[in-house]
């Protein structure tokens, strides 16, 4: 038994060439890779909480769209159960291990993080590249410019 | 989510991503990681654990103020369990799933083509 970290890409390679997908997904790669330096303390920054998780129970073969929702008004479980994550293993029954909004609270009341922006965002796992950079990524920075976001905390499942 | 993450970074917001697939992240190249080695699903620590999820959370805001170039990785201490067989069952593929698998892809495809017929896709 190993303890290195699960290699995910072969390992969703070698599943969908099992389901007789014939062109092996490309995951992107690039040679360069973008560095913002903080303009101000993260104590004194507002926040922008992104998921991959949606709003409500979408089901496999729907569209998946940018979605945002309100910060003071927290939902009580997001959903998954179209996207890949280890379902055998564990479970989306805790918001606070996929969408840690509650202990964000908790690091604001504490004076570590200046607070959330008025809306955290529910982007789309897309197979199409093109679809995320020409479309959702544009959207979610555009909201995010709105709600006055200094920094983003991106938690995929 | 990296490819959200890097169009933020180029566009002035500095980001940080929770997550527990290290090989993917790597691929595509992020500003700041932190990688929990946790089945996909709980990026954020255990569930029902609140001390380390606010620990996880702790370290991706440390990671803002700390990191000072890109590429930046940090790896917390937390085991899933003394059970490592997660590892190897997540999209495990035994001689008796082939068939299953195959006719699952087959109707997917039929699906997605029901969905294109129907107009049932995003256009853009």
């Amino acid at each position: 038994m190993t303890a290195h970290p699960v290699r995910y890409i072969d390992r969703t390679r070698r599943y969908y060439e099992a389901q007789g997908f014939e062109k092996p997904y490309a995951w992107a790669r690039f040679d360069d890779t973008p560095f913002t330096a903080l303009a101000k303390p993260v104590a004194e920054s507002a926040l922008a909480l992104i998921t991959t998780a949606a709003l409500y129970d979408r089901q496999a073969g729907d569209p998946r769209y940018v979605a945002s929702g309100e910060t003071a008004q927290p939902p009580e479980r997001l959903f998954g159960n179209d996207l890949s994550w280890d379902k055998r293993a564990t479970h989306l029954d805790d918001l606070n291990s996929y969408f840690p909004i509650g202990r964000l609270g908790e690091l604001i009341d504490e004076g570590r993080l200046g607070g959330l922006t008025r809306r955290f965002h529910c982007v789309p796992t897309e197979y199409s590249q093109r679809r995320t950079m020409g479309k959702d990524a544009p959207d979610v920075l555009e909201r995010c410019r709105e709600d006055g976001a200094d920094i983003a905390l991106l938690v995929p499942l | 989510m990296s490819l959200v993450a890097r169009h933020l970074e180029e566009a002035g917001i500095p980001t940080v991503i929770l997550g527990s697939a290290m090989d993917i992240v790597d691929h595509c190249g992020v500003p700041r990681y932190v990688f929990t080695d946790f089945p996909l699903g709980n990026p954020c620590g255990r569930p029902y654990d609140a001390d380390m999820q606010r620990a996880v959370v702790a370290t991706g805001l440390e990671l803002f103020e700390s990191a000072s170039r890109p590429r930046q990785v940090v790896r917390t201490p937390y085991r899933w369990s003394p059970d490592e067989a997660w590892r190897d069952r997540y999209m495990e593929i035994r001689p008796e799933d082939v068939a299953r698998l195959a006719a699952a892809g087959e109707a997917r495809r039929a699906q997605r083509q029901e969905l294109r017929q129907q107009g049932r896709v995003r256009s853009e």
